[in-house]
């Protein structure tokens, strides 16, 4: 366990320190979901007038929607990291030696966690200074930023897998264009699921990203529903587990095609 | 000590048919620098990623340092260093960046780690661009920063795949060296494949052609090139006139086959060229006659490849 520990710490730093070698990543990071809370901010703001929306104002719901929508968008290419390691023959040399095979994995969902965490923070702030309330306090942001970290955990897990399995930037390109905005919108992310057909709101309750709007919005509410907040935090958790030993697993795939 | 490397009769194919592996054998003994010679797609590489744990045989045996790579690659893989085709280095960062996390995943810490780190650096002669990020660097440095990587915890076997391939001339040449220098000066054993001849005929010990997923020869340089006929003596003499004496002189050396006459040269195969020389020397003195020049040729593996794959070596 220590050894785990260790070296996913060294392996998680190994990544950071590319990272912040590449401030135009960082900046993209931070600009993208401000355009977004940005334009849909503006686009759906008289959605909130509709009979039975029942938020007061629209920045003030958008805020988780863009959130969740930055965790799943920036974690579902994580696949591509796995990619280049691959190529550049770093993975090869890495499982030559005694590293935890899951520590491979698990620092760059944790890199991906961190940026993600960084995103949350950066749209919280824009959020308030656009004017959003957050009637639920540090509790209810800190619900949102775990929720959030957790969906992408399950998200950037999954895009490890695909590439690992699938060693082709085509596929994961396909799969993340093609998941992003079913998955968005068959949320709460930008219209009160009351509004929503029923059909889709049946998806919606087997979708994590609406899992993770619902912990968050119960938490951020005036008076936050725990309940829900910890359900929801659960199922997150046990699929982001899932989602990592999955990932693992992928190098006994990976250990015959070599 | 017990063997550094054995596989036994280890197969493997790849999807789409390929038999990469066909009933490959072998052992390389402690402090040995063994050669796995061969053409491209021979098998050389499937053998080192299954040594290394990369992995997996469909069917035979191996262990390295001891360990089965099987059952127990976890503890192969803390007793190998391994300098793969690519080089596999992180190209953002530093190149002592790399060798430090390079050294950490093999539980090198602190002081060890820092002393060991400038140590190699110094010996692979980096220490000046080890600042730099690795991307920029030569092809010649980015090899010895991955030797000078697979080195950091002091393994007892080291794999080699194909260590000079695509280096200029002179990098190969001092790379060579090196490779030379580590196996006389450390005590671990060597694996080392390559399609060049000349490599393996100067850095190995022992060596074992592969061909088509399989050993068809093996021994010491020196023995895969007795196994062919001999050596080619050839004699010069100093006057041409003394040609009928010489002939008969050297019919009585039994050590010498084959002997043709051209003028005042004289060609023939010996068993051991060296041995060979004097006898016919002295027969010749004996006769009264002058030697202008004398030379031994050793049969090259060239010859050795053609003759166990049936073909010219062509890599």
């Amino acid at each position: 366990m220590t050894t785990l520990v260790t070296h996913t710490f060294w392996m998680t730093n190994r990544r950071l320190k590319v990272l912040v070698k590449q401030p135009a990543l960082v900046l993209i990071l931070l600009v993208q979901p401000a355009i977004w809370l940005f334009l849909f901010g503006n686009l759906f703001r008289r959605v909130v007038e509709l009979p039975g929306f029942g938020a007061a104002s629209y920045l003030d719901y958008l805020v988780p929607g863009v959130v969740v929508m930055a965790a799943v968008s920036s974690n579902m290419w994580a696949g591509m990291g796995m990619l280049e390691e691959i190529e550049r023959g770093t993975m090869n040399r890495l499982l030559t030696t005694p590293v935890t095979r899951s520590a491979i994995m698990n620092s760059a969902v944790v890199e991906q966690a961190l940026s993600t965490a960084v995103q949350v923070v950066a749209i919280i702030l824009l959020g308030l200074i656009a004017g959003a309330e957050y009637p639920g306090g540090p509790a209810g942001l800190t619900v949102l930023t775990v929720a959030a970290l957790l969906l992408g955990t399950i998200f950037s897990a999954l895009s490890n897998t695909i590439g690992m399995l699938a060693r082709q930037r085509e596929t994961i390109i396909g799969i993340n264009t093609m998941l992003l905005l079913p998955l968005t919108f068959l949320s709460s992310a930008f219209m009160a699921e009351t509004l929503m057909p029923e059909w889709m709101r049946t998806i919606a309750a087997a979708n994590p990203v609406n899992w993770a709007l619902d912990a968050a919005r119960a938490a951020m509410s005036d008076d936050p529903d725990w309940a829900t907040v910890l359900t929801r935090c659960g199922w997150l958790a046990a699929a982001a587990v899932a989602m990592l030993l999955l990932s693992t697993r992928t190098f006994r795939a990976y250990q015959r095609s070599v | 000590m017990s063997d550094a490397v054995t596989a036994h009769d280890l197969g493997k194919s790849y999807p789409g048919g390929v038999r990469a592996l066909d009933g490959l054998s072998l052992t390389v003994r402690p402090g040995e620098v063994f050669g796995l010679l061969g053409p491209n797609g021979a098998g050389k590489s499937t053998t080192v990623k299954i040594l290394t744990t990369l992995a997996r045989p469909d069917s035979g045996t191996a262990t390295v340092a001891g360990h089965d790579v099987l059952r127990h690659p976890e503890r192969v893989r803390r007793h190998i260093g391994v300098v793969a085709q690519r080089p596999g280095l992180d190209p953002m960062a530093s190149g002592r960046d790399n060798l430090t996390l390079q050294g950490r995943l093999f539980g090198v810490h602190g002081r060890e780690l820092h002393r060991r780190t400038g140590e190699l650096l110094e010996r692979f002669d980096l220490t000046a661009a080890a600042g730099r990020p690795t991307r920029g660097w030569s092809g010649g440095m980015q090899r010895r920063l991955d030797v000078a990587m697979a080195l950091i915890h002091r393994p007892d076997v080291l794999f080699l795949d194909e260590p000079t391939t695509g280096l200029d001339p002179e990098v190969r040449a001092a790379m060579w060296a090196e490779i030379a220098r580590l196996a006389a000066e450390e005590s671990m054993a060597i694996l080392l494949t390559t399609h060049y001849l000349d490599e393996a005929d100067r850095l190995a010990a022992r060596l074992a052609i592969v061909d088509e997923g399989r050993i068809v020869a093996e021994g010491t340089p020196a023995e895969l090139k007795g196994e062919l006929r001999g050596d080619a003596v050839h004699l010069e003499l100093a006057r041409a006139a003394d040609e009928p004496q010489a002939r008969q002189a050297i019919g009585a050396v039994t050590r010498l086959r084959e002997v043709s006459f051209d003028g005042p040269r004289l060609s023939a195969r010996a068993d051991d060229g060296a041995a060979a020389v004097p006898a016919a020397l002295a027969a010749l003195e004996n006769a009264g006659i002058a030697v202008a020049t004398v030379t031994v040729a050793r049969p090259s593996l060239d010859d050795v490849y053609l003759r166990h794959a049936g073909r010219r070596f062509a890599a």
